[in-house]
């Protein structure tokens, strides 16, 4: 598979959060996300796993703080775009999210389509008039995410394993320079989710593009992680390889008090 | 899991997607088709004339400016009193369509009445009630009974025994067999099934529908005045007649809020009885 | 052995089946001295009352045989009662898209909504007959001002039915087309549109029923169609061919139901 035209890199910096004004869910998270491999943000609920992840993307909007991304040669940050420029930038952001969110009542096909609608006009959108090649590309993920048969299949009619796939397939057909996504197998059973985890990995190689994730298993991070960030109350709290993750790591992230506060 | 290389010589055949099969597309196609025939017929042959419509708009503001400033005082002179009126057509007609609906819902129900001709009948009494307009009701009920309100309480009723008497006979067929089945083993006689087990079942329904039909019929019947059958449509035909606009505007008005008040009324019953 | 009570006692008020609580009571009367008091009102007398029968007998008396000598002028009406309804609809569909759209929460900001909930609001309380009254006096007569008038009626039912649609869909779908960078229009086209179309097409046919149903009624007041036929036949009191006119009109009214739900079978909505 031919690496994505960009391969992109994240540099966080000082990033701050509050849904409600003094009450920080992320409190000053400083991180730097290049080259390939999979990374698993790891954390009690609500510490801001989730929210971190959607400030790269925009779907919450920072307090303070950078978000830079670098694609293509330029350098942008993604806490200070607005309107065009950013829908411009999240062509290059793929996400996956926790309960798949297709589009039920459209295909399978067109579900993968959507990916490629920030680069086409209504006009042909609502004629689906997408260039030839996003179709072929479309047919050539179905087949490696084992798919093949289900392009006309409405999107809910699958099971929550194969929708999931969808969505990773959605996301992969951006071509994306960087891969999210938030809790992407908290929905699924334990087989399907080491499935889904090994199809995210495995693709992010393949690409030459970062991938993060959201997770809630430690043990499916663990064994499935090139990198393992730890947080806890808003913090950055760990971060390395997954084989440096001691106990002791675990009890500051989950059982020490910070996340109780 | 990479993706399958493709052997030498082998005809990569383009997959065309296709995004409705066949049949679907010539469904499509001639449903457009007889749109857009419609469309253009009724365009084409249509006495509209250009001008006018070019013109509307200014003529609307043109309207809208004769209406101001509006006429209040014509409120407690006249609109007052027609408004009243017009209220108590709108509920005694409603409550007036009960004695016909009822028993019309009742034959046309499928599973109380078993006579097919019955139903039938009933069926085609309800259509016609329904397909005949309040106004056009209104006109009749004048040249019966004289221009008044009473000839506009009869309209409402009229045809407020289509509405009401179809969905209440709906809401008889889609009520539950068991209760009904343990009346009859009892030896229940057949008016004694309906009052103590369809009824019990229907009244949220048949409530509702009575209430929707007094919100709908509060509306129409504030425009029946306009063929003589009383109510505000009389001081809004008198008022247009004699091109007093700023009236007109005043009754526009209180007709506005009355119908407003009348949903509110009606959303508030709701939430608390049903 | 005297463990059952041999004297019987009647059962206590409260107890007794099926009886009316005090405040179902209440109503009755009030409804039935409500309705006492409205009639006075309209000096509705048995006497006035057996006229008015008496009357009716007549009526239908010279209503019957329908007069058939009229059928052009019928079929002008009919036409044009059709070609309202058609355009009408058309046009009043194809506005209650966008309006439905700038009236729905979760799609544009509170300010836009406000304004465009009010618009609807307005076109609803309205009764069709109203405003084709008003755009008679401004377009003029003839259907023009009955299709104005209709449109105003969709716009009001079916804009509302569909923000309210709109407002219901889920937020989830329309994020993950967010997220891929689409613009506006484009989320609006894969992420709301196939979520509510189904139901628009419903309100639409419906609404195509409902202006079917309107439009012979609005010539009464000079805005074209069949009503005005109607209206000049009662004024020269040629009761027989309002008989005729009665009789298509109701024959139309239920083809096109009959039409419409076919044609909603057939789409699957």
């Amino acid at each position: 598979m031919t690496p994505s035209l960009h391969a992109g890199s994240l540099h966080i910096q000082q990033l701050v959060k509050e849904y409600r004004p003094g009450v920080p869910v992320l409190k000053s998270i400083d991180l730097r996300i290049d080259g390939t491999g999979l990374t698993s943000i790891i954390g009690p609920s609500g510490t801001g796993k989730s929210t971190l992840i959607r400030c790269i993307n925009r779907l919450v909007d920072p307090t303070a703080g950078q978000i830079w991304l670098d694609v293509a040669g330029e350098r942008l940050d993604m806490a200070q775009l607005h309107g065009r420029a950013l829908r411009r930038s999240r062509r290059h952001i793929g996400m996956v999210f926790q309960e798949y969110n297709l589009v039920e009542r459209l295909t399978v096909m067109e579900n993968l389509l959507t990916g490629r609608l920030g680069y086409l006009s209504a006009w042909k959108a609502w004629r689906r008039k997408f260039p030839a090649e996003d179709f072929e590309r479309a047919y050539q993920l179905l087949d490696v995410i084992g798919l093949g048969s289900f392009a006309h299949q409405r999107a809910d009619a699958l099971s929550g394993g194969q929708r999931q796939r969808v969505g990773i397939a959605r996301a992969l057909m951006q071509q994306p320079a960087i891969l999210l996504a938030d809790e992407p197998t908290s929905s699924l059973d334990p087989k399907t989710s080491v499935e889904i985890i090994q199809l995210l990995r495995e693709q992010g190689r393949e690409r030459g593009i970062p991938v993060i994730v959201n997770i809630h298993d430690v043990e499916l991070a663990r064994r499935h992680s090139d990198r393992i960030v730890g947080m806890t109350g808003g913090h950055v709290v760990y971060d390395g390889p997954p084989a440096g993750l001691t106990d002791a790591h675990l009890q500051t992230i989950y059982g020490g008090q910070a996340w109780m506060q | 899991m990479s993706s399958p290389a493709l052997l030498p010589g082998a005809a990569a055949a383009p997959r065309q997607w296709q995004r409705f099969s066949l049949g679907q597309r010539l469904l499509r196609y001639a449903v457009t088709l007889l749109i857009v025939w419609a469309v253009v017929q009724s365009a084409r042959t249509v006495e509209v004339i250009p001008e006018f419509l070019a013109d509307a708009p200014e003529q609307m503001v043109d309207m809208l400016q004769r209406m101001w400033p509006v006429d209040w005082s014509h409120y407690p002179a006249v609109v007052h009193a027609a408004l009243v009126e017009t209220l108590h057509m709108a509920t005694l007609g409603t409550l007036l369509s009960l004695a016909l609906a009822i028993p019309l819902g009742l034959l046309v129900a499928g599973n109380v009445t078993r006579n097919r001709a019955l139903n039938l009948a009933a069926r085609v009494v309800l259509v016609a009630s329904r397909s005949v307009n309040s106004l056009v009701w209104a006109l009749l009920f004048v040249a019966i009974f004289g221009p008044g309100p009473l000839a506009g309480m009869f309209a409402i009723a009229f045809r407020s025994v289509g509405f009401v008497g179809k969905l209440l006979g709906e809401a008889i067929e889609q009520a539950p067999r068991g209760p009904i089945e343990a009346l009859q083993a009892a030896g229940a006689s057949t008016s004694a099934q309906i009052w103590y087990g369809y009824w019990p079942q229907v009244k949220p329904a048949f409530w509702s529908v009575v209430l929707l039909r007094w919100d709908i019929n509060v509306r129409e019947s504030g425009v029946l005045g306009l063929v003589g059958a009383g109510g505000i449509g009389v001081a809004l035909d008198t008022a247009l007649n004699l091109f007093q606009w700023t009236q007109v505007a005043v009754i526009l008005i209180a007709v506005f809020a009355v119908v407003v008040l009348a949903e509110l009324v009606v959303t508030q019953v709701r939430k608390r009885v049903l | 052995m005297d463990a059952v009570n041999t004297t019987r006692t009647p059962a206590p008020r409260a107890m007794r089946a099926f009886a009316w609580s005090g405040t179902q009571k209440a109503v009755l009367l009030a409804v039935l001295a409500y309705s006492v008091y409205v009639i006075a009102q309209m000096d509705l007398s048995w006497a006035r009352l057996s006229t008015g029968v008496h009357q009716g007998a007549r009526f239908l008396g010279r209503m019957v045989p329908p007069d058939l000598s009229k059928m052009d002028v019928l079929w002008e009406g009919i036409r044009e009662t059709l070609q309202i309804a058609v355009l009408a609809t058309f046009a009043g569909v194809a506005l209650s898209l966008p309006v439905g759209l700038l009236a729905a929460r979760n799609m544009v900001p509170g300010y836009v909504r406000t304004a465009a909930r009010g618009l609807i609001a307005v076109c609803r309380s309205l009764h069709p007959v109203i405003t084709a009254i008003l755009f008679v006096k401004a377009v003029g007569f003839g259907p023009l001002a009955g299709i104005l008038a209709l449109v105003v009626a969709t716009v009001g039912f079916v804009g509302k039915l569909f923000a309210d649609a709109i407002e219901e869909i889920s937020p989830k779908q329309i994020e993950a087309v967010r997220a891929t960078g689409a613009s506006f229009a484009n989320v609006v086209l894969f992420g709301v549109l196939p979520q509510v179309m189904g139901r628009f097409v419903g309100f639409a046919t419906y609404q195509l029923d409902s202006n079917l149903r309107n439009s012979t009624m609005v010539g009464i007041v000079g805005a074209g169609g069949i009503g005005g036929a109607l209206f000049s036949a009662f004024l020269r009191f040629e009761y027989s061919f309002v008989c005729t006119i009665l009789a298509t009109v109701i024959a139309i009214i239920v083809v096109g139901e009959i039409v419409v739900n076919a044609t909603r079978k057939a789409l699957h909505v």
